[in-house]
């Protein structure tokens, strides 16, 4: 944990809403980002954030500091996210949004492997978005934010096994999709 | 039968199924595995594509999407009335155990007034007779 956000661990703990509050400007993108790569969309992504601050506030007292704070964050932010998908699974009769446009922040100097790594990053996001929600869940865990399985399974309700043989699954699926080997894009054209 | 990776001598299709699993270390595999992969040219492309998929996906986590204007303005307000329904509901429980403590006082004044009334009767009551 960087020290400025301990500090501000430390005093949101004791009661400082103010410190609470900076706890939420500096983690709020990127836990935004991680909603959005697990459900989707912007109006699920943006109820999901609100309610995993407010369950992160309510329960500060049980976080030990043994990780960081973005981490016990992305925890509850994964859990949240469960929660909305299955929610979703229920009444299903969303359609997967098309027009969500991943913003890049960075910025190149070699134009042409500027649009070569924009391009394979594009196809990796619709990829992932084509996924199933219980793969996808998984694989943006693991192997996007670096979630142990352990981790990745307590807060989707699983097991650790069921974690791993998704985890398996999402990524074969993924490279069939994005690298397939000679034989493999014409199975996938039949 | 299923394989089994740390005694059988795996073919090239069991293999191919362990791949994505050790897509993040092929060194923890068990030696039969790395040695099929050593010298497979199949297995060792797959192995490739698996790490050029695993690269792609930690390079997102330096991707940060811009939520909407408005919206961390909204969690704090969000987190504030949150806080004010707290704040409420503890002062409201403070004030019933107040009034619950207050009428359980008067309770047992009026109980040990009643007490003493009741014994001067009866000591009363004694010296008369």
């Amino acid at each position: 944990m960087t020290p400025d956000l301990a500090d501000r661990v430390t005093a949101a703990k004791a009661g400082d809403r103010s410190a609470f509050d900076d706890l939420v400007r500096a983690t709020h993108a990127d836990a935004y980002t991680l909603a959005f790569r697990l459900v989707g969309n912007e109006e699920d992504s943006r109820d999901v954030v609100q309610e995993a601050y407010l369950r992160a506030y309510k329960s500060l007292g049980k976080f030990r500091e043994d990780a960081a704070f973005s981490t016990w964050l992305y925890r509850i932010v994964a859990n949240c996210s469960s929660t909305a998908l299955s929610k979703r699974s229920r009444h299903r009769h969303d359609v997967l949004d098309e027009e969500a446009i991943i913003e890049d922040t960075r910025v190149e100097n070699d134009p042409v492997a500027h649009n070569e790594a924009l391009a394979e990053r594009d196809r990796l996001t619709a990829a992932l978005e084509d996924l199933p929600d219980a793969l996808r869940s998984v694989v943006v865990l693991r192997d996007v934010y670096d979630l142990p399985h352990e981790a990745i399974a307590a807060e989707l309700g699983i097991s650790e096994a069921n974690a791993k043989v998704r985890l398996h699954r999402a990524r074969r699926k993924l490279r069939e999709t994005l690298y397939p080997l000679r034989g493999e894009d014409q199975a996938h054209a039949v | 039968m299923p394989f089994d990776s740390a005694v059988s001598t795996p073919t090239c299709d069991e293999i191919v199924s362990l791949l994505s699993d050790y897509a993040d270390g092929i060194e923890t595999a068990p030696d039969n595995v790395r040695k099929h992969v050593d010298s497979c040219i199949r297995c060792q492309a797959e192995l490739v594509q698996y790490r050029r998929l695993l690269r792609g996906l930690h390079n997102l986590r330096t991707e940060v999407l811009e939520p909407a204007p408005g919206h961390l303005t909204a969690v704090l307000a969000h987190l504030e009335a949150a806080g004010e329904r707290s704040a409420v509901r503890s002062m409201l429980s403070g004030r019933r155990v107040a009034y619950v403590g207050g009428i359980a006082l008067a309770t047992a004044a009026a109980g040990a007034a009643g007490a003493v009334v009741l014994a001067g009767r009866a000591r009363r009551r004694a010296l008369a007779s």
